[in-house]
């Protein structure tokens, strides 16, 4: 549960949180204003750029979600710690 | 359906274990304004309100979600260590005779969450206004929270979710907007 995680493990996490939280943002943002096109734009650039760094952090740490949205490793780890509340 | 990200929306850090804290901090897990609550609240609202504000109904509630589990993490770390007579001292003692450090779903007075915190009229107007005031309520509980507080990297986490109620009240109030729009559209024919 405790087990030391890499310097590196909390910054690609931090810029994951960072992007995803633009698009959160965004999102609601959006569904009040569905024809703001610049907003839509930085959306989608966000996305794909979430998307990079998801790939770059699953690589190293693990899948981050759940029934098949990431790809698992040998053997299956999804169920490894860390879980959110324990970082 | 819904997938889970294992990730928090916002890093929770806290400095040291503080049960009192975590007792406060149980009002916005399962209180009246908490964070189950709202989520509650939003995602059974979408069946009977108009197509226009489904989708923001749906990713608000779907965000307090995520801060639901930001909440737990926060009462998880100020408790995790702390010993019964720690807890006691922070009056979490009946807490801890009937849960341990279970987290439970109460408000800080230890009243367990109840369906009757959550209004559900089939009007729009008055749906909405409730999200908006629950919204206000919530900002609010996050302030009291944080005046509480001496753990500034607790209150670094409790000020996001604070900001987070007041853009949520703010998109609530422009779905008002948008409803009555659609409302005296119709008005016309």
């Amino acid at each position: 549960m405790s087990k030391t995680l890499p310097p590196e493990y909390y910054q690609l996490l931090e810029d994951i949180q960072a992007v995803d939280f633009v698009l959160v943002e965004l999102t609601l943002y959006l569904d009040t204003h569905p024809n703001d096109y610049d907003a839509i734009e930085q959306f989608n650039y966000c996305a794909k750029e979430s998307r990079t760094l998801k790939n770059h952090f699953e690589k190293q740490f693990g899948p981050l979600m759940q029934y098949g949205r990431s790809y698992s490793n040998y053997p299956w780890d999804w169920g490894q710690t860390p879980w959110p509340w324990q970082v | 359906m819904w997938y889970y990200e294992k990730k928090l929306q916002y890093p929770v850090k806290v400095r040291e274990c503080n049960p009192m804290l975590a007792k406060f901090l149980i009002e916005q897990y399962g209180g009246a304004d908490g964070e189950l609550a709202a989520a509650l609240r939003y995602l059974n609202q979408r069946y009977s309100i108009p197509d226009k504000v489904i989708g923001l109904l749906t990713d608000i509630g779907t965000e307090e979600f995520a801060h639901l589990e930001m909440i737990a993490t926060m009462v998880y770390k100020l408790t995790k260590d702390a010993t019964p007579d720690q807890l006691k001292e922070a009056g979490l003692g009946a807490h801890y005779a009937n849960h341990d450090r279970a987290l439970f779903y109460e408000n800080a007075a230890g009243d367990p969450w109840t369906a009757t915190y959550i209004q559900a009229k089939g009007d729009p107007i008055a749906d909405l206004y409730e999200d908006i005031a629950a919204e206000e309520k919530a900002r609010a509980t996050y302030q009291w929270i944080i005046n509480l507080s001496d753990d500034p990297e607790l209150n670094d986490s409790l000020k996001f979710l604070r900001e987070r109620e007041v853009v949520h009240s703010q998109r609530f109030r422009e779905a008002v907007e948008i409803i009555k729009e659609e409302r005296d559209k119709k008005h016309f024919f």
